[in-house]
């Protein structure tokens, strides 16, 4: 008996793929309301092939190997669905109307397999259960590959905050200032401490200001971060001077008790300035007006 | 057996690391540079590591006792032309070499041995005349 059941599984949905193509390919496109089709984003001609291109490569997997969508059969749909799946998450899709895509499929095939099965409740049953399994396996993997490319994009954006917010800038022949803007984390000051160390060898500079200004709170963390870039620019040989310390940090970091009495701390950019320039040995006079 | 060289300029020692520090190697030379500090009475020793690329907290610990020792014997240390890698290392070692004088090159270290032992000369000559 159950050898019938999973002989008929495996035989009839290529079957019905194969006659019924056209018409499911119609209602498939018809299933998708307009919201889901999202005509502004997507042209209607594009999603027809898309469409037809899926079922053609359903088809032909389903011929070789039933509605294991594991199977490797299945490569091709896997890929035509990741990369319809990317697409539609750079275009800017949402998921659940990524996600209606696939699943407007279910309609579409049902309506065939209840025309061609009329009559036979049994081989109904199975048909439309494995119908479902298939087409679920199918919408859940095109919303893995649409989370996936979220990600990345997430994570390709991070690294490209990461370095805009690091500029090594130079005041002075041999005096660096490095603005900080945002939150420091521990992966953040690693490229912070890098890129000036990098700078500090590369441009031959005795003195380095942090400005922290932008740095919206210090605790203990980010003071310990901020000890370790000192102390290994001092190793390099180089003075680091810390500005930009506000009153409320003054206030957090004397009451966290974080000892910075070994380094060198300003108020401003500027008198950090003024120190760094007085350790180069250079002095400005203002010129007097000749008449 | 491989042996860091010690070379004399005037009344300092000039000491290039450009091999990769094993501890045997550091023990030889923490042995030969006292050693030369007493036999020529140098007032500043010059370690250039610029060359360095690997350390370990052996290394660190013993970048530190050299510059102890140099002091005990009067003779100011000064390390030179660390890279960023190392001086990260060190720091998250936990060395921050506290003791040590440092300087960003060759050029800038012999700066700070001049001064440092032109300050200590002028003190003493001021006291003994």
């Amino acid at each position: 008996m159950s050898t019938i059941s999973v002989s008929t599984k495996s035989v009839k949905l290529p079957d019905i793929l194969a006659k019924h193509e056209d018409r499911i390919l119609s209602d498939w496109i018809q299933e998708m309301s307009a919201s889901v089709r999202r005509s502004d984003l997507i042209k209607e001609s594009d999603l027809r092939s898309q469409c037809a291109q899926l079922i053609r490569l359903l088809k032909q997997a389903t011929a070789n190997e039933g509605a294991n969508f594991q199977a490797p059969a299945f490569d091709r749909v896997r890929e035509s669905l990741g990369e319809i799946s990317r697409s539609r998450a750079q275009q800017g899709f949402k998921p659940s109307e990524t996600a209606k895509f696939v699943f407007s499929l279910k309609p579409a095939l049902f309506t065939q397999i209840q025309t061609e099965s009329a009559g036979n409740a049994e081989s109904l049953a199975a048909e439309l259960w494995s119908t479902t399994e298939l087409v679920d396996a199918m919408g859940l993997y095109t919303m893995e590959v649409f989370q996936k490319t979220r990600e990345d994009t997430i994570r390709r954006q991070q690294e490209e905050l990461l370095e805009l917010s690091t500029p090594v800038v130079k005041l002075w022949d041999g005096i660096l200032a490095l603005p900080i803007i945002g939150t420091l984390d521990s992966a953040r000051t690693q490229v912070v401490m890098e890129s000036l160390l990098q700078a500090i060898v590369q441009s031959n500079s005795r003195v380095a200001i942090i400005d922290i200004t932008g740095v919206p709170t210090v605790d203990t963390v980010v003071a310990q971060h901020l000890l370790k870039t000192v102390t290994a620019a001092r190793l390099m040989g180089a003075d680091c001077i810390i500005s930009g310390v506000r009153p409320q940090i003054a206030q957090t970091i004397v009451h966290l008790g974080i000892n910075l009495l070994d380094v060198t701390t300003k108020a401003t950019l500027a008198a950090a300035f003024a120190v760094a320039l007085q350790r180069l040995g250079v002095t400005f006079n203002r010129a007097t007006q000749k008449t | 057996m491989e042996k860091i060289p010690i070379l004399k300029m005037g009344e300092f020692l000039l000491v290039t690391i450009q091999v990769d520090m094993h501890d045997r190697l550091a023990m030889a030379l923490q042995d030969d540079l006292t050693r030369a500090i007493s036999e020529t009475g140098a007032r500043g020793v010059l370690i250039d590591i610029s060359s360095l690329e690997i350390v370990d907290s052996f290394i660190g610990r013993m970048l530190s006792n050299i510059a102890a020792m140099s002091r005990v014997l009067d003779a100011e240390t000064v390390v030179v032309g660390m890279q960023p890698a190392v001086a990260i290392t060190l720091v998250e070692l936990g060395l921050s070499l506290p003791g040590v004088r440092t300087a960003l090159n060759v050029d800038a270290g012999m700066d700070v041995l001049r001064r440092s032992v032109g300050a200590s000369e002028e003190m003493y000559g001021s006291r003994l005349h």
